[in-house]
């Protein structure tokens, strides 16, 4: 408890440089995904490719990753932007599929419908189709949110600036409290981002309730079981 | 582009293999460690799972839990733990075997939980026990799933197992942390390279082991139900 | 013979699905209980394995008690026929049809050379014994369920909706393929439906469900047609729309029936099997 209160100024300090880092990737997957998801429902040839290829990434490990990219984009190795594109990367091979999964899965009748009392391509996709697919991205970014946040703190060991860095020096000093420290905020920040993207969900898609799909579900599979029971 | 050049020949140097410190050696511990968390995680996590999915209880528990593990930073967890038992392997073993229990358990209920209801209720009406049922019916039909569990599960703890060396465990981290307090970007490149090698042949192996062990009467539409799941369970690799 | 005593079933929730249903189910008979979804029949048949416990009352078979036998151990002596075959979908027709027997410990090899006379008995080529479920059209899967519902040559045999979802051609080839086996095995049948007229057609005794599992009626099917006992049985049957008053009508190429309506039912021919003069 000690540690904490003499070290206010550090702990500031590193959770700004963490959501510094953080936020920037979850929002940028989000944006990149809609046009790249969109792409990959268009043409038969562009689903497989673009899916595989952004699903391939979730196989490169992070720290690896963060050693390997400043070769590709010319950053210097304990460049925060190094991070921030690396964990936009994951972010994206959650996404990608993740969007194009939630566009595909827009009504067909309701599709017609909309073009039917006069929506033009481009404002029917913006009006109509992401709308609707709204929950399904929302799911996926929360579950970016929260692993991003988490991954934030690898950057550490090679001197990046964040909570994880609480992890690193805590270790070489021997002061758990420190390490402990960084644990919990890493979560609370995570947790507080979940909650602030739930309630941005709740304003942005006012028609779905929270959580609605899973509930359904459950109430069916319940429903379905009391029939055969 | 040269240094990438440079860290391939360093991994290809015959005079790093060998000995303790030697590439294969490391490998080898690496192999080990990710194995050995694999089975230990197999064995807490796939009766849990099991039970799980052939009761539908402590379904909501489950998902708290793994959601909770999702936020929580991994290197933190390892370092707070080789604090409290000491540098070395048992630390990173246990916090790669946390690491790896939300995706196994997932894939093992979400496997049970896509069986046809009414497999099962025919399965209990011809008079298999409940257990006959898990085992003849649940288990085969759920494999698919459970494997798909296991290979986002190994995938995790082989990116995740080069944090080990951090607290002494050893493993192909052993390059890349020499490589930083060395500077010697080749050896890091080396270290890394050999890492994302090993993801990726975990990934092959286990596509390719996803596919034979679909059971023959079932294989259309299963491909569907991983991807379904894949959204939720999956979580970066650490 | 099964018996139904005051048998209620309250589910959780507190849905009453039956509710004081008493019933003698007569041995090496077929009985179908017909009724409208919401009539409890399907409850009332998973009650005789005990795959749906009754909250009060008491179901006997043969005058035991069935609350009183270990319900798996219940469930192979009974055979159990359901709506999409139930099959499982990852073991092979034969390895299905001798499901039971190989749980009961019946040598393996022996239980294939079983399963193969079965699959001549409900009329399926042995060429089929290796394909899984999902091969076969529905029609033949029915019959794997029926084969798999014989196996272990039960007195019993409960068949739930069993042709449901066949297209009627199927059904009614179905149909008289259960007539068929009925006469050959002499099984005590009870047979769930929501169809009158797979009703009279299979049942010796048939059992009109209202909802909540009251008996609106029972007796053969000639009885019931010759006597509805209440306005709702006569609705059910179709006999107030006068679907079941059939009249003879000629026509110029013979002799035909029609209904109330004037709708063509079919011919007449007498018991030997000739047109009737």
């Amino acid at each position: 408890m000690n540690w904490l209160v003499n070290n206010g100024d550090l702990i500031g300090q590193l959770v700004v440089a963490h959501l510094l880092i953080a936020i920037p990737p979850i929002i940028l997957s989000l944006v990149i995904s809609v046009p790249i998801g969109w792409l990959a429902n268009r043409y038969a040839w562009s689903r497989g490719t673009l899916l595989t290829g952004f699903g391939l990434l979730y196989a490169i490990p992070s720290l690896p990753l963060f050693i390997i990219l400043p070769l590709i984009i010319g950053t210097g190795l304990r460049d925060s932007i190094n991070l921030v594109v690396a964990l936009t990367l994951y972010g994206l091979a959650l996404m990608v599929r993740t969007t194009a999964d939630g566009l595909a899965s827009v009504d067909p009748d309701v599709r017609q419908s909309a073009s039917g009392v006069g929506f033009s391509g481009r404002s029917q996709f913006f009006r109509v189709e992401l709308p609707l697919a709204g929950p399904v991205l929302l799911a996926g970014i929360r579950v970016v949110a929260v692993s991003t946040i988490s991954l934030t703190t690898v950057g550490a060991v090679i001197g990046i600036s964040s909570l994880g860095s609480l992890f690193t020096d805590g270790f070489q000093r021997g002061i758990g409290a420190e390490i402990l420290t960084g644990i919990v905020l890493t979560i609370i920040l995570a947790l507080g981002v979940d909650g602030l993207l739930v309630l941005l969900g709740r304003i942005l898609m006012p028609w779905v309730a929270v959580n609605s799909g899973r509930v359904s579900r459950r109430e069916r599979r319940r429903a379905r079981l009391a029939v055969v029971a | 582009m040269n240094l990438f050049v440079e860290g391939i020949l360093w991994a290809l140097d015959p005079s790093h293999y060998g000995g303790r410190n030697g590439i294969e050696t490391r490998v080898e511990q690496h192999l080990l460690i990710s194995l050995g968390v694999l089975a230990v995680a197999s064995l807490i996590a796939i009766p849990l799972g099991y039970a799980i999915g052939h009761t539908g209880r402590g379904r909501s528990l489950a998902i708290g839990v793994s959601g909770a593990i999702r936020a929580l930073p991994t290197l933190g967890l390892l370092i707070i733990i080789a604090l409290i038992v000491n540098v070395g392997l048992l630390a990173p073993f246990i916090a790669l075997v946390v690491l790896a229990i939300p995706s196994v358990l997932a894939g093992a209920y979400a496997g049970f939980e896509a069986v046809d209801r009414r497999a099962i209720d025919a399965a209990r009406a011809v008079g298999m026990t409940e257990l006959q049922i898990v085992g003849r019916v649940e288990a085969p039909l759920g494999l698919p799933l459970l494997i798909g569990g296991l290979r986002t599960a190994s995938l995790q703890v082989i990116a995740t197992a080069v944090l080990a060396d951090y607290v002494g465990g050893g493993g192909l981290g052993h390059f890349i942390f020499l490589g930083l307090k060395t500077n010697d970007y080749p050896q890091m490149l080396a270290g890394s390279i050999i890492v994302i090698v090993l993801a990726i042949a975990s990934e092959a192996v286990f596509s390719i082991v996803q596919r034979l062990v679909v059971p023959a009467g079932v294989s259309a539409g299963r491909p569907q139900d991983v991807r379904v799941r894949s959204t939720r369970s999956r979580t970066a690799p650490g | 013979m099964i018996e139904f005593c005051s048998v209620t079933k309250q589910f959780p929730g507190g849905t009453l699905v039956v509710e004081d249903f008493s019933l003698v189910i007569p041995s090496r008979k077929t009985t179908v209980l017909v009724g409208s979804s919401g009539s409890g029949k399907t409850t009332l048949l998973r009650m005789i394995n005990r795959m749906v416990d009754p909250t009060s009352g008491r179901i006997e078979i043969d005058g035991e008690d069935t609350a009183l036998l270990e319900p798996v151990a219940l469930r192979r002596r009974i055979g159990y026929v359901m709506q999409n075959s139930g099959l499982l979908p990852h073991l092979t027709v034969i390895n299905n049809v001798a499901t039971v027997p190989v749980l009961n410990r019946v040598p393996k090899k022996q239980a294939r050379q079983d399963a193969l006379l079965l699959l001549d008995t409900v009329g399926l080529d042995r060429s089929l014994a290796d394909r899984y479920p999902s091969q076969l059209s529905g029609g033949q899967q029915q019959r794997v369920g029926v084969a798999r519902g014989l196996a272990a040559d039960p007195n019993i045999l409960l068949m739930d909706e069993p042709f449901g979802a066949v297209d009627p051609i199927v059904r009614a080839e179905l149909q008289t393929e259960l007539l068929r086996l009925q006469t050959e095995l002499d099984k005590t049948v009870v047979f769930v439906t929501h169809d009158i007229d797979e009703a009279f057609l299979l049942g010796d005794q048939v059992v009109i469900l209202e909802k909540g599992g009251r008996i609106a009626q029972v007796g053969s099917p000639t009885e019931i047609l010759s006597a509805p006992a209440t306005d709702f049985v006569a609705t059910f049957i179709g006999a107030d729309r006068g679907k079941r008053e059939l009249s003879i009508r000629s026509s110029p190429s013979g002799d035909i029936l029609v209904d109330a309506d004037g709708r063509a039912a079919g011919v007449l021919i007498d018991s030997a099997g000739g047109p009737a003069l």
